[in-house]
């Protein structure tokens, strides 16, 4: 005979009701959370990305990725690698992807690096956020999904909710961590000359975080990529929702186009973003130094 | 005029039990084993009078970075007053601190401090900036100060640009820049090498007879001291040993170690 030496514990029932009666109680105010988000950003994002004529796009992304890497090469072989995606046939598929990814992040970023800013300032801050960070980061993708879904139901908003969430802490630790870092005698010499909260923060801990405030935006963009493909399950339109019908039809061709395409956005977008974390100073230095070098 | 007096620092959680001892007269092993705090300053006190070079003087460990970093409160003393022009900064609120930052005390570092991502002509106009100037004036203002310490050629270079020793010829003209009657200059030149070192010396001296300053300079070199200070203070350990010019210094050393310090320096000549 086995003994069961566990206690009977249940919390999944009461969590339920819990969520349920937030929903009945708050109902009206998620809704209207989800309608403003709906009708200010994500709307007309998707607006802007699939509205456009795709040259137009393919020419907006080239001459980004010109003026973040300065390549030419790089930045036209990322325009004919997009030009690709709409080859497949998934143009319309790859913006509405795009968008919703483009309106995570910047929801992200619009609520990561001021975190990021006052945690760096705080200590107490800092140590409250840290664990709530470290389960953020460690929870399987799809347990977002669950609240997102039972809070404001299927559709984009639960989509960008979870991609929020999902992307959030690398940003919001890397900007910590990056105004952390700089360099003390810097810092000591702005408030030896009298300078404010405000002037330290916007003449030396932001522009010298600048590296690592980039690198959580690539991070979180990737991240964003993921999550946006992820969340075809609860509605979010896109690239995921073919991945998503390859998968249950057994269409593994249809999903592998797909796959490519996400792939190709992938790295075309994890480049850009990394070709900004490099200083204006620092591509200066290698143009000048690529000239002959006056130094 | 600059007055210390009396200050005790002790650096750790329990402070007051520390401080406690360091007054009492515990040695520093003692403080440390009871409470885990380190003693940096014990009983420190002498004055700095207006329009001279007063030189800080001991070895790394001796507690003088962070003796001058009292006088403009980037460290706050565990005990004691710090008074500037008769009035005890210790006392000041957070906004009138920031106007002593602003209009009385600059200071150049060790490592320069400078914005590298700001030009020369702008990390000189630093302090004019934060006072709220716009470009325009700040650069006005900025550019005699850059020409009294050669640089004017390298407005527009960025400090990675420049050679060490130039670095912190802009670190002193954006300290000169702002006017303040006091300079703080913690170890400002010990990052150079032996005869840039010697230039900037001569530099500070030439300034200094055109404009007077009170300036404290912090150095752990004897020979810089020498050169440089009409008085000189020696730290060991957290402790203030002696306060005199140097010749007083070399006739009547106040122990044996300051004579260490002044033989090895006529050895040195």
């Amino acid at each position: 005979m086995t003994v069961n030496i566990f206690v009977p514990m249940e919390f999944s029932s009461s969590l339920n009701e819990w969520i349920n009666s937030v929903v009945e109680t708050h109902g009206n105010f998620l809704h209207s959370v989800s309608a403003v988000l709906l009708k200010n950003l994500l709307l007309p994002i998707e607006k802007l990305f699939t509205g456009s004529p795709p040259f137009l796009i393919i020419s907006l992304i080239g001459l980004i990725a010109f003026l973040g890497s300065r390549k030419w090469m790089l930045s036209i072989g990322f325009m004919l690698s997009i030009y690709f995606i709409g080859c497949l046939g998934l143009w319309e598929k790859t913006m509405q992807t795009l968008a919703l990814m483009g309106s995570s992040l910047i929801l992200t970023i619009v609520i990561g690096i001021p975190i990021g800013i006052l945690m760096a300032s705080n200590k107490q801050v800092s140590k409250i956020a840290t664990p709530i960070l470290d389960v953020m980061q460690t929870f399987p993708l799809f347990v977002y999904m669950l609240p997102a879904v039972m809070l404001f139901s299927i559709g984009k908003v639960p989509a960008v909710m979870a991609t929020v969430i999902y992307s959030i802490p690398p940003l919001i630790r890397l900007t910590e961590l990056g105004i952390r870092e700089v360099n003390h005698e810097i810092q000591e010499a702005a408030k030896s000359f009298g300078a404010s909260y405000w002037q330290l923060l916007r003449w030396v801990n932001l522009p010298l975080a600048r590296p690592a405030i980039m690198t959580g935006i690539n991070q979180a963009t990737m991240m964003a990529l993921a999550m946006t493909v992820v969340a075809s399950m609860i509605g979010a339109n896109g690239l995921g929702e073919d991945i998503l019908g390859g998968l249950t039809n057994l269409d593994f061709g249809k999903g592998a186009a797909a796959g490519v395409a996400v792939v190709i956005l992938a790295i075309v977008i994890d480049r850009i973003t990394q070709s900004f974390g490099q200083s204006a100073r620092a591509k200066r230095t290698r143009v000048m130094g690529a000239a002959g070098g006056q130094k | 005029m600059i007055e210390v007096k009396n200050v005790y620092k002790v650096f750790g959680a329990n402070e007051k039990l520390a401080l406690k001892m360091a007054i009492d007269g515990s040695n520093k092993k003692e403080i440390l084993l009871k409470s885990g705090c380190t003693v940096g300053l014990r009983d420190v006190s002498f004055s700095v009078a207006s329009s001279e070079i007063f030189v800080i003087m001991g070895l790394s460990g001796s507690g003088k970075s962070t003796l001058v970093r009292h006088f403009n409160r980037l460290i706050e003393p565990s005990a004691g007053a710090i008074e500037i022009d008769g009035e005890n900064i210790l006392n000041l609120s957070n906004s009138q601190l920031t106007q002593l930052h602003r209009k009385k005390i600059s200071m150049v570092f060790q490592s320069f401090g400078l914005l590298p991502h700001w030009s020369v002509v702008d990390n000189v106009a630093y302090g004019l900036y934060i006072q709220g100037y716009k470009k325009a004036v700040a650069h006005e203002k900025a550019l005699p100060w850059l020409e009294a310490v050669g640089l004017e050629a390298y407005a527009h270079q960025y400090p990675d640009e420049l050679s060490g020793g130039m670095r912190q010829r802009v670190g002193l003209a954006r300290a000169l820049a702002v006017d303040t009657d006091i300079v703080l200059m913690d170890e400002a030149f010990s990052a150079l090498d032996p005869l840039i070192r010697c230039e900037m010396q001569d530099l500070l001296l030439t300034l200094q007879a055109k404009l007077k300053k009170t300036i404290v300079f912090i150095t752990h070199d004897i020979e810089e001291a020498v050169k440089l200070s009409e008085r000189i203070a020696i730290l060991h350990d957290g402790e203030l040993i002696q306060v005199d010019t140097p010749e007083q210094m070399i006739s009547n050393p106040a122990n044996s170690y300051v004579e260490q310090f002044f033989k090895k320096y006529r050895n040195g000549n």
